[in-house]
């Protein structure tokens, strides 16, 4: 592998410091072997510039916490090797979410809005008896819980989305993959129609445009698509219904 | 200006354990309020692959469990370090608290009947009565199978599941919100003083009892395969009491396989599964050594016999050291993709293997914390009233000095019903009372502590390069095998680190949420706890569980069956070790009944010097 300068351009903004003006900056650093974005950023903060803003928790993909704008797209930039990148690099923080500063911006608040919107816990009257032995369930549904359960809340779905770029309370394919994994749990007990309140409208499952961006931004690659496909269907199942 | 926040139960640290508590205490009509570093479900306890033991009995492998043999393996893989009446209590209590999280949302993976052969050719028959009950896999260091689990995302599904009956409950949860000094009055705990990480400012939290929740100090090592923010903060805070101490912070666990260069851990259930160990000559090397149970025998174990054989010359050699290799290629495309899932995407992802068709570089690495705030049996802190440690941050003391895979995650949610309950009995008993007086001198001396940072008045030592330098001084001296010589070296470089330590200055402005300052803050603290680990295992003179000594091979039950208590004496630049013996119910110390006593382990050199 060729001996690479890497040339990053950041986005900077601080909101504690107003005199300076949201702006990208630019960083040089050698490339090394089995370089990421997190081996990158941590040590242009250490070496260059220590004020410098990003969020990283497991470095392995499964807290998705480190969601940013990758030369356009959204991504995880834990397992993103710079060797799949260009030397030149432009790091932007998502869109839609609040901005904290630079490269990190507040998942935390929006994805617990969406659970409270959404209600997603089971819904249930049944009582847990602490002496009695499980609920039995079907191996298969349980994986298929399991399978929509996956999603890490990076945001990269939200991030890359037509409509929850313009509309603020689009639940996205974060949101409706979350009502999927409840509408497939049979611990749930939720009629149709309390699911028809949270999806059947144009913040849930008839506000996608169908541009598919989620599902080639999803880094757990969940069959987004799939889910709102499922979704639409129940949705116009009830409907039919009714 | 500084904001006052007044809750009934503060919780800092919102992964399992800390969750798991504030629902505890929020039904029992408690005001709870939890702080977190990160969103609750970017926790540590999320990357969890693994499971969580539970001695159900469901699976053919598992058939004849029940809580005395899980009591039996926890105590003899704590190498009788553990306190039997805690271990009692936690395995008759894991069962309800693993149906308690099918009933709130986790889907467990579940018991298929029907025949299935095994990697070693065995046969095993589920039968359908117990078809749809929760299945488990194996794990090292258990006689039966016992470890639940989702796919392998377990952690996940957990930590998603338990948040969202936070959620559910209307439980407050301050994100972003790192606390950085307890208040107390030197008797009882009153609440913290936090930094907004999104603006930097301070908030005073008053509350009955404050709960420590904050995960392990795996970050002080190196290589590690705990998450970034895993860096014993909550320990600081109770360490820079003066007054509570830190229980066995010697015990340090390392992972047998974490994947070498990047130290992302590579989860057990891939030996569970039926993969091996390899050499640099592809030769299975661990049935040599441990001839029962192979590469699933405990831990401490493996990552020894591992460092053995590198010892010997049959290490990998690579720029970051030598390592060996996992193999799983042969239990097949389709297992590897779906069962083994986040471990193929993971070699995939940061070092470009595809476990299908190519061996995996892995390496022992650091793991986990058995030392913690050392508390009794209800979570109760020792030396100050109203303060409660649970979770990997605690020394409660389930584990000894080995934890077993499954009983960390299972520690979590078990001690977080337990103990979150003697909170709520806690808390509504005592009142809030607080001298304003007092709560203002803490603040204004943390604010002291910004200011000196922020202006520069300390000095000019670099946060980044101390911190190196410590992870270093861990990396090199405090490893799996452990000497006399080697640990003095540790303790007079972290002496010297730590004075360093008090002077910092900061490059950036250190205005808002700035990430150096946040660091600064930490550091001297870490290096505290980084002393305590060092200086506790230079004074162990023996062997025992995840703690090795060369120089004292053996396990030596007459002077040293107690547990390390390590004090922080104001202005001191070592700990003050105390000890006292661990609790003693039902099994006395035997044999472990798996690896050989560590008396072969002391030869050549150490490659975790490499």
């Amino acid at each position: 592998m060729p001996n690479r300068e890497l040339t990053f351009k950041i986005f900077r903004y601080n909101p504690a410091s107003h005199e300076v003006t949201p702006h990208l900056q630019t960083y040089r650093l050698n490339e090394t072997e089995g370089m990421t974005l997190f081996v990158a950023l941590n040590r242009i903060r250490e070496e260059q510039d220590p004020s410098l803003m990003f969020d990283f928790v497991c470095r392995a993909a499964i807290c998705g916490s480190c969601g940013m704008l990758i030369n356009g797209r959204p991504g995880l930039a834990c397992k993103t090797l710079t060797r799949t990148l260009p030397k030149q690099i432009t790091l932007l923080p998502l869109p839609v979410f609040k901005l904290i500063g630079d490269l990190s911006v507040d998942t935390g608040t929006w994805f617990r809005h969406l659970s409270l919107k959404t209600e997603a816990w089971i819904h249930t009257d049944k009582e847990f008896d602490p002496t009695a032995r499980e609920d039995r369930m079907d191996n298969a549904t349980a994986l298929k819980i399991y399978e929509a359960e996956r999603c890490i809340e990076c945001g990269c779905c939200i991030a890359g989305c037509a409509t929850a770029n313009i509309r603020q309370e689009f639940l996205g394919a974060a949101g409706l993959n979350r009502v999927a994994r409840f509408m497939v749990d049979p611990r749930d007990l939720r009629s149709g129609r309390a699911f028809y309140e949270i999806v059947g409208n144009n913040d849930g499952a008839f506000g996608c445009i169908g541009l598919m961006a989620c599902e080639d931004n999803c880094p757990a690659q969940l069959p987004l698509q799939q889910q709102l496909a499922f979704v639409r269907r129940r949705m116009a199942a009830l409907g039919l219904k009714l | 200006m500084v904001t006052t926040h007044v809750t009934d139960v503060l919780i800092i640290g919102a992964g399992l354990a800390g969750e798991r508590a504030a629902i505890e205490a929020s039904s029992h009509g408690l005001n709870v309020t939890i702080l977190s570093l990160v969103p609750p479900r970017r926790s540590h306890s999320t990357a969890a692959q693994g499971g969580m033991q539970a001695s159900l009995g469901n699976c053919a492998m598992g058939r004849g469990d029940n809580p005395d043999i899980h009591f039996v393996d926890t105590v003899r893989g704590s190498d009788w370090g553990c306190d039997q009446d805690v271990a009692r209590l936690f395995v008759e209590t894991v069962p309800i608290a693993v149906r308690q999280m099918a009933y709130w949302g986790v889907p467990w993976s579940r018991v298929v009947a029907g025949k299935r052969t095994l990697p070693d050719g065995r046969v095993i028959e589920e039968e359908p009565e117990y078809e749809g009950l929760i299945n488990a896999r194996d794990f090292g260091g258990t006689a039966k199978w016992r470890t639940c689990y989702t796919a392998d995302g377990t952690g996940h599904t957990l930590q998603y599941t338990m948040d969202s009956i936070v959620i559910k409950m209307g439980i407050t949860v301050h994100d972003r919100m790192e606390a950085i000094a307890l208040i107390h009055n030197g008797e009882r705990c009153l609440g913290a003083v936090a930094r907004c990480l999104r603006t930097g400012a301070l908030t005073a939290y008053l509350a009955r009892a404050t709960v420590i929740a904050t995960g392990g100090y795996g970050r002080l090592y190196g290589a590690s395969t705990n998450a970034v923010i895993n860096e014993g903060t909550g320990m600081s805070l109770a360490l820079d009491t003066g007054m509570v101490p830190l229980g066995n912070m010697e015990a340090v666990q390392f992972h047998p396989t974490g994947l070498v260069p990047v130290w992302i851990l590579i989860t057990e259930g891939a030996r569970g599964d039926g993969g091996y160990l390899l050499d640099k000559n592809e030769y299975r090397f661990m049935p040599d050594y441990e001839p029962k149970k192979k590469e699933l025998a405990s831990r401490d174990v493996v990552s020894r016999r591992m460092i053995q054989h590198m010892r010997k010359g049959f290490g990998v050699d690579s720029p970051y050291g030598p390592h060996l290799w996992l193999d799983i290629r042969h239990l097949g495309a389709k297992h590897i993709n779906t069962n083994l899932r986040e471990i193929a995407n993971i070699c995939r992802n940061f070092v470009g293997v595809d476990p299908v068709h190519q061996l995996i570089p892995v390496r022992p690495t650091q793991h986990y914390s058995m030392g913690g705030v050392r508390t009794n049996i209800d979570g109760k802190a020792y030396g100050l009233k109203g303060l409660f440690a649970v979770g990997e941050a605690a020394c409660w003391d389930l584990h000894g000095f080995n934890r077993l895979g499954g009983n960390s995650l299972a520690e979590t949610i078990v001690a977080g019903m337990i103990v979150g309950q003697k909170i709520a009995e806690y808390a509504l008993g005592a009142d809030l009372e607080f001298s304003s007086r007092l709560v203002e001198e803490r603040i204004r001396r943390q604010e002291a502590r910004l200011a000196d940072l922020i202006y520069g008045r300390n000095g000019k030592e670099n946060v980044y390069h101390l911190r190196r330098e410590m992870e270093q001084t861990l990396m090199d001296y405090v490893g799996i095998f452990r000497n006399g010589k080697d640990l003095e070296t540790a303790v007079a470089r972290l002496q010297e680190l730590h004075q360093r330590s008090r002077h910092i200055g900061l490059v950036s402005s250190g205005r808002g949420a700035s990430p150096e300052l946040t660091s600064a803050l930490r550091l001297p603290g870490m290096i505290r706890l980084a002393l305590c680990i060092a200086y506790g295992a230079l004074q162990r003179t023996e062997s025992r569980g995840s703690h090795a000594r060369e120089d004292y091979p053996r396990r030596d039950d007459v002077n040293w069956l107690k547990r390390t208590l390590s004090y922080w004496p104001p202005d001191a630049d070592l700990p003050e070790l105390k000890y006292e013996p661990v609790k003693i119910t039902e099994l006395p110390p035997g044999d472990r009944g798996y690896g050989e006593s560590s008396a072969q382990s002391g030869t050549g050199s150490n490659p975790q010097k490499a």
